[in-house]
């Protein structure tokens, strides 16, 4: 999206980092979701994950282009997908885990396309105008990702005793992690103060209002708060992350610049 | 110095096939947004269906090379997110013409955007037998913005054109 029109100057640092965090969500949780192409358990849903992985790289297209722009250092999409070391990366921790499972998988696209909702609902009234153009556009996506991982879950959760006992594992997995959302950070504080957009923290009780219900109804019991804070977000990673950036930068890293 | 006007233009829009579903044109699709002529300078500012639609950059290729056949001397286009693509923006012709094509048409929007719907089976009639008897297979078909879709009468599968 090369011919996007050209404006804004960012408000602040934080305002920077508030949009490349939200790019870099967009693109770990794409990168990880598109492993699945070609492993899917069956034929439709590797076109749901494939498709799911799509729109979630082409969230981070926009949104790093933003960001690279409102940094003003000339960096685009690319030399910030692909150039970048791990500490500069600033998405959740959640977003880089592996896999595993399919039911891990389902329930992680549940858990944080919830949260991307509510993010893109606020931000639809951004002082950013193309951060709001770009809410507009991601809402009508997550909202698909929310129903099709949530009809998984709830499907899988109260399915067959396998399929639960894995849907109760990858929440026990899952649950800490999303912790994290949540934590005040610095950069939202100056985000919020332009009316960039809503500060994590202020998010945490209408996420828990849309997730409960849903693993209720998929008989998945939730797993008791602990104290474990993980930092994704901060730029302290976690052991996965070094692998997926190593898999995903491989080519820029060794042909910088290099185009179809 | 070639003169085109605005009409010559959208004729030239409308001989521009969507890439994954040939039978309708970009114009069609709703992606144009606006057109704007001087002399043989074109501007034409579009906008992309899903953010990571593989078939986007091909569509603005298709649009620069048809505008030049059609007498452009230069080209300007810009891809503009806002307001985002809705298929509200298919008319009833091109609804038609993916009916025709095996595609049922997208229906209406649901009315909240931010209220994930859950376990919603729409009824979709069957674009080949005109059926109500459908089932949604899956949310995503071949495409990303087309659902997957099984006749219980006639028993064959079909793409649904999701509405968004």
């Amino acid at each position: 999206m090369t011919e996007m029109a050209q404006q804004t100057t960012a408000t602040s640092p934080g305002h920077v980092e508030y949009v490349m965090r939200m790019g870099d969500n967009a693109l770990i949780l794409g990168q990880r979701t598109a492993e699945w192409c070609g492993h899917s358990p069956v034929l439709e849903e590797d076109m749901a994950l494939a498709n799911m992985a799509l729109d979630l790289i082409g969230q981070a297209r926009m949104l790093l282009t933003h960001a690279g722009r409102l940094e003003g250092r000339g960096r685009d999409e690319d030399a910030l997908a692909f150039q970048r070391n791990e500490p500069a990366f600033r998405n959740l921790t959640l977003c880089e885990l592996p896999n595993e499972d399919f039911a891990r998988t389902m329930l992680r696209i549940a858990l944080f396309s919830r949260f991307q909702l509510l993010l893109w609902e606020r931000l639809l009234s951004s002082t950013d105008s193309e951060l709001a153009a770009i809410a507009a556009k991601s809402i009508k996506e997550a909202r698909y990702h929310a129903q099709h991982s949530g009809d998984w879950v709830v499907r899988l959760g109260d399915g067959t005793e396998e399929s639960h006992r894995r849907a109760q594992a990858a929440l026990d997995y899952l649950w800490p992690y999303t912790a994290e959302f949540f934590i005040p950070s610095a950069a939202d504080e100056a985000a919020a103060e332009a009316g960039v957009g809503p500060l994590w923290s202020t998010l945490e009780a209408d996420w828990e209002a849309a997730v409960r219900p849903l693993l209720e109804e998929a008989m998945l019991s939730l797993p008791a708060p602990v104290p474990f804070r993980s930092q994704g977000k901060f730029g302290r990673h976690s052991e996965h992350m070094g692998h997926l950036l190593a898999e995903m930068q491989y080519l820029q890293r060794i042909h910088p610049g290099a185009r179809w | 110095m070639t003169m085109l006007t605005e009409a010559q233009v959208w004729k030239a829009l409308e001989a521009v096939p969507d890439p994954e579903i040939p039978v309708i044109s970009v114009a069609e699709l709703g992606i144009v947004r606006e057109v704007q002529v001087q002399g043989g300078a074109v501007r034409v500012v579009v906008t992309p269906t899903y953010s990571g639609c593989p078939a986007t950059e091909v569509i603005g290729e298709d649009i620069r090379a048809a505008l030049v056949r059609a007498g452009a001397t230069t080209v300007d286009l810009e891809w503009r997110l806002a307001p985002p693509w809705t298929t509200d923006w298919i008319g009833e012709a091109a609804s038609e013409k993916l009916r025709a094509y095996g595609i049922a048409p997208p229906g209406e929007r649901a009315a909240s955007a931010t209220q994930p719907l859950r376990f919603v089976s729409r009824r979709i009639a069957c674009p080949k037998c005109g059926s109500n008897e459908t089932e949604r297979v899956s949310e995503f078909g071949s495409t990303a913005c087309k659902a997957l879709y099984r006749c219980r009468a006639c028993l064959e599968p079909f793409d649904y054109f999701k509405p968004i």
